[in-house]
């Protein structure tokens, strides 16, 4: 009994100040292995008289117990602590900055062009596109302009020599859809378009988006709403105000040209002209040979640098074919 | 167009102020471009200079006694050279100040004490001339307040017309706008006739009346052409800006500006016998007013006397008749001229004169003579004459009516969405001055002669809907029908155009047109399709390629100090294939700097052209195109030895490889891009993915080197190995190219990864072993290979 007390007062606090896994390792070996002291005092037990063995090994016993219990929990706080001095030492800057390739982004105008074409393709208008180099037909007499129309002159036209041009808006796509499809129609024609004009707020080249529906009974009530609707949509202002102002164009009757007043940190702006619209012109429906008694239409036009020039506040036009990455990151 | 305020109240009394004014007439559809006030803070008082002395140090300064009436002279020290004695000039006492702000003092001036000062227009701020002393009329109220004197407190309007309004290219047709918008009454005094003194006349013959239907002329002689146009004409004029040249000229412009008729006046000596309206001969010369001298052909309109042309019908008058100050008879035209056939003359001389802007438009057909009679009026009244009689010959083929069209009321609501009653219909067309002439359906609707632009029905709902106002149009949406909107060309450009910004490109707009010598350059086989009116000499042709204009932004951002630059753009190309013209849609991308940003833990290497293979092969996944190899190539753009061809199924899509030093040099570009270019219209439609089932057996890996010689390509060892490699092959990927010790001059080494799994059994060893050694064996036959060791 006094040499299982002895080994219990010995050998607990060695356990407990065992600094590693192989310290504590010996420990175990010294009271507990093949010759451990608990070991030899086992295999001595036989010596003793019968009514001391039984008190002497229960003792034993309790002590390899003992031993054996706080060996394992010894062991579970080492591993625990060397877990812990692996992470610690496997800290990393989590604030570096990531890595690999950084996406670039879309140019502002495809931005705005793609966020137009969205809206309506949403309310069920059909997507199209045509040549940008087009003949006369299409991009000016089919619209009710024919040559020495005034309004010619508004369109400053690039021409070829062989007598084809650039279309200066992208209404002709209307003409070549109407020329193949029958009513009920409703596309918008979004594309390049070219004007032989070039200072701060001209370039030669822009975007345009028109939109055209076609059935028998499509107003100008109704072109004025899908054009609030737009409106609203695209600046994300409920509360935008919108003015419809008489105006003209050839290939519509009557038109109209749509204002806004945007609302921004700075207070509520002027009118701005964001685009011009209309009833398609009975003449241009005879043209494509649609019966201008039994179907109308409704059509608009629109801008797409001067959407993008609103939406993102750029106020130089130029910088949409500079192609700056310092402008062009800007969008990303 | 310019009109005043102050002109306009003489046309129509309205209780509107200048902003309110701009706002209707924006509304209704004449939009306001600016307003501005005729002259802001004059505070210069009317006073004459009663003498003028040398000053005694100064020989460019005079000393001025100026006299506000009752009050002793001022000496005043002036500077203008046309300062004179009796003559009334704007005068500015000590304690005014200029419109500038400057504070006028007494102050002494070359040892003369000088209070106040005399006044140019420029130093008013009324108008530029600044060459002197602005001269006031003599009957001008001395010591009167300038700015009252000369009505000063007037507001300029500019309106900007479209093209179908040239019925409101004149006082008159604004007043007469309003007088519908605003229901107020026009103060339209009736026409007045001035009876014929003399029986002085010129025959006018119309030899061309389709061009010009209708020619009136009158004689006035014994005008005094010295005598000053009055200050009141003058400012009116100023204030339309149109310039003051005599009373005549003068007159003239007036009365365009009041009635919308331009006029011309002939010095009736100048003119050789009567006056024919007709086409011109070829080669025919006229020497214009403005000193040019202009030879026509058969499809102009000129005026002619006996002697040639004597002007360029409508468009300007000619120098040799023009009034000057020796003119003493006059003869007075005002005509009807074809708009389409004045356009094509004003735009073929690119002569685009007041007159010539308003018979584009079109004129009053029925306005002639009242222009005529005004102008007359005006004229005798202020330089004297004896008028002879109007001359006016009409072409049986002159319109002078509006159209009359049939009109459906139900219509309004039919097209606009809007119900207006019928009397508001009936009552917007009266005053419009349209004659409702029948209240049977349809409505028989008469348009006024100066509307002629109203010829169908759809004109007159327009009208109706312009007069209601468009802000009372009701807001609906449209009913449409369902329709699932198939996936459209533009969907595809954006598949493209989203793999390539995922992958670091910024997407780059350029424009379609390029310098020729970049066509040279990019495309020498094609003809350059040549613009025949571009707007700069390196923006004249149509571009064959996207790259030209994607290397010139690349330039741009390396003159900008930026150096990963990784631009692409989508957009047509166009092409000449034989006679036909090809617009196809393209995808381009250009790339140079470092493969990844600027960051820590990388190589920085270099962007090259495996890494934009790489790029375009995302593409071509992000389009689901199959089977898209790229095979050694040559392009005139792009170095002979990187550059590939991109096929599928035997078609060419594009070529992709490093810009050619020259090219560089020509571009003054200091790097070496790398670039591809697809035509995007030559791909095939996605592809849907075909799913294999899964193998559930393990598979096999073997790995090899094989060195063959350095001009083995690795696409010829990939398809040897590929070939013979059996059905269990999954996957043959080459990971490794060595070249250096070890390894013969001359050769190289791939090293392949190949994996093998058989979808209904564990592959033996013998089998892969067996299947290797098939490889090895076609490697070494087909293209040299030997295994290394």
């Amino acid at each position: 009994m006094i040499v299982a007390r002895t080994m219990m007062e010995d050998g607990l606090p060695e356990i407990a100040a065992a600094a590693d896994l192989s310290q504590l390792d010996a420990i175990r070996v010294k009271y507990l292995g093949k010759k451990g002291l608990l070991t030899d005092a086992l295999k001595s037990l036989g010596q003793l008289p019968d009514a001391e063995r039984r008190t002497a090994g229960s003792a034993l016993n309790e002590t390899r117990d003992a031993l054996n219990a706080a060996l394992g929990a010894r062991k579970q706080r080492l591993e625990q602590l060397e877990l812990e001095n692996n992470l610690a030492a496997s800290t990393i800057d989590v604030t570096l900055p990531g890595r690999g390739t950084v996406p670039g982004g879309r140019h502002p105008v495809t931005l705005a062009l793609q966020r137009i074409e969205g809206l309506f393709r949403r309310a069920g208008f059909q997507v199209v596109t045509g040549p940008e180099i087009e003949n006369d037909f299409n991009n000016f007499e089919a619209l009710n302009i024919p040559s020495h129309h005034p309004a010619r002159a508004m369109h400053d036209t690039f021409y070829f020599p062989d007598g084809l041009l650039l279309r200066t808006h992208t209404s002709p796509v209307q003409i070549r859809t109407m020329l193949t499809q029958k009513p009920p129609l409703r596309i918008i024609a979004p594309g390049r378009v070219y004007r032989c004009d070039y200072d701060q707020t001209h370039s030669p080249m822009f975007h345009q988006v028109e939109g055209l529906l076609v059935d028998e009974s499509t107003t100008m009530s109704e072109l004025k709403g899908l054009l609030h609707e737009f409106l609203r949509n695209f600046f994300e202002q409920d509360s935008l105000e919108v003015r419809f102002r008489p105006s003209y164009f050839p290939f519509t009757e009557p038109s109209a040209e749509v204002d806004i007043r945007l609302a921004s940190a700075h207070g509520v702006s002027d009118w701005l002209e964001v685009l011009g619209c209309g009833m398609v012109h009975p003449n241009v429906l005879a043209n494509v040979g649609i019966d201008p008694e039994r179907y109308q239409g409704l059509a608009f036009g629109l801008g797409v640098e001067r959407m993008a020039m609103l939406r993102y506040g750029v106020n130089d036009l130029r910088l949409f074919y500079e192609n700056d990455l310092s402008f062009l990151k800007q969008f990303a | 167009m310019k009109f005043t305020r102050e002109w306009l109240n003489d046309w129509i009394a309205l209780d509107l102020n200048a902003e309110q004014l701009a706002a209707r007439l924006t509304m209704a559809g004449l939009e306001i471009d600016d307003v501005s006030p005729v002259a802001a803070n004059v505070q210069a008082l009317v006073a004459r200079v009663e003498a003028v002395e040398p000053h005694p140090q100064a020989n460019n300064l005079k000393l001025c006694q100026v006299s506000l009436g009752d009050n002793p002279t001022v000496t005043v020290v002036c500077g203008a050279p046309n300062v004179t004695a009796g003559k009334t000039y704007p005068y500015l006492p000590p304690g005014t100040t200029l419109p500038s702000g400057k504070r006028i003092e007494t102050a002494e001036i070359r040892g003369i004490v000088s209070e106040g000062m005399l006044c140019s227009a420029a130093e008013l701020g009324i108008s530029d001339d600044a060459a002197g002393l602005l001269e006031l009329p003599t009957d001008a109220p001395l010591g009167a307040r300038l700015d009252e004197f000369l009505k000063l407190d007037d507001l300029i309007f500019e309106v900007g017309l479209t093209p179908n309004r040239g019925d409101c290219l004149s006082l008159l047709g604004i007043a007469r706008e309003l007088s519908v918008l605003c229901e107020r009454s026009l103060n339209d005094r009736p026409v007045a006739i001035v009876p014929a003194l003399t029986d002085s006349r010129r025959t006018v013959s119309l030899s061309a009346p389709t061009h010009c239907s209708r020619y009136s002329g009158r004689v006035v002689q014994g005008v005094s052409v010295s005598t000053p146009t009055p200050l009141w004409m003058m400012e009116r004029l100023r204030r339309c800006g149109v310039r003051s040249i005599n009373i005549v000229v003068d007159v003239t412009n007036y009365v365009m500006l009041e009635l919308g008729q331009p006029m011309h006046a002939f010095d009736l000596e100048k003119l050789t016998g009567g006056v024919t309206v007709r086409l011109a001969n070829q080669g025919e010369q006229v020497h214009l007013l403005d000193d040019t001298a202009l030879e026509l052909d058969t499809s102009s309109l000129v005026i002619a006397d006996e002697n040639g042309p004597v002007a360029l019908a409508g468009v300007m008058g000619g120098l040799d008749s023009s009034v000057t100050d020796d003119t003493r008879d006059i003869f007075f035209e005002s005509a009807f001229f074809d708009p389409i056939c004045l356009a094509r003359t004003a735009r073929r001389f690119n002569l685009h004169t007041d007159a010539a802007h308003r018979f584009e438009r079109g004129v009053d057909p029925a306005g002639q003579v009242r222009a005529i009679e005004r102008a007359t009026e005006l004229l005798v009244a202020l330089a004297g004459g004896q008028p002879g009689p109007v001359i006016d010959v009409v072409a049986p083929s002159h319109k002078a009516v509006g159209e009359t069209m049939t009109f459906r009321p139900a219509r309004i609501q039919g097209l606009l969405g809007m119900t207006v009653p019928e009397p508001a219909i009936r009552q917007i067309f009266e005053r419009l001055g349209m004659n409702v002439t029948d209240q049977a359906l349809p409505w028989r609707v008469a348009a006024p002669s100066w509307r002629f632009d109203i010829t169908r029905e759809v004109d007159l709902i327009e009208e109706v809907a312009r007069i209601v106002g468009y802000d009372q149009l009701p807001v609906a949406l449209p009913r449409l029908g369902l329709e699932l909107a198939l996936p459209s060309k533009a969907d595809r450009v954006d598949d493209a155009r989203h793999a390539l910004v995922d992958r670091g490109f910024f997407e780059a707009i350029t424009y379609s047109f390029i310098a020729e010598s970049l066509v040279a350059a990019f495309a020498p086989t094609q003809l350059p399709i040549q613009l025949a009116n571009p707007i700069a000499k390196d923006l004249a042709v149509m571009r064959p390629s996207l790259l030209p204009g994607l290397l010139s932004s690349l330039r741009a951002n390396r003159n900008r100090q930026q150096t990963d630059i990784r631009l692409f753009e989508s957009g047509m190309r166009f092409l000449r294939d034989g006679d036909e013209l090809v617009q196809e849609t393209a995808l381009a991308a250009v790339a140079t700097g470092r493969a990844l940003p600027e960051q820590w833990g990388s190589d920085g290497r270099h962007y090259d052209f495996y890494d934009l293979k790489q790029d375009l092969i995302a593409v071509f996944r992000a389009l689901r195109q199959p089977s898209v190899e790229f095979v050694p190539g040559t392009h005139p753009a792009l170095h002979p030895g990187q550059t590939a061809r991109i096929v599928q199924n035997g078609v060419t899509l594009g070529f992709i490889g490093t810009v050619h030093p020259a090219i560089c040099k020509q571009m003054e570009i200091d790097v070496a891009p790398v670039v591809f270019e697809i035509n995007l219209e030559a791909t095939q439609d996605p592809v849907t993915p075909a799913f294999t089932p899964l193998s559930r057996f393990p598979s096999v890996r073997r790995d090899i080197a094989v060195i063959v010689d350095a001009a083995v390509s690795a696409r010829q060892v990939l398809e040897v190995a590929g070939a013979v490699a059996g059905p269990h092959l999954r996957d043959l990927q080459l990971f490794d190219v060595y070249q250096g010790q070890g390894i013969d001059s001359g050769k190289k080494s791939l090293a392949l990864g190949l994996l093998f799994q058989a979808s209904s059994s564990t592959l033996k060893e013998e089998e892969v072993e067996h299947q290797m050694a098939v490889i090895v064996t076609a490697l070494a036959r087909e293209v040299g290979g030997v295994l290394r060791r």
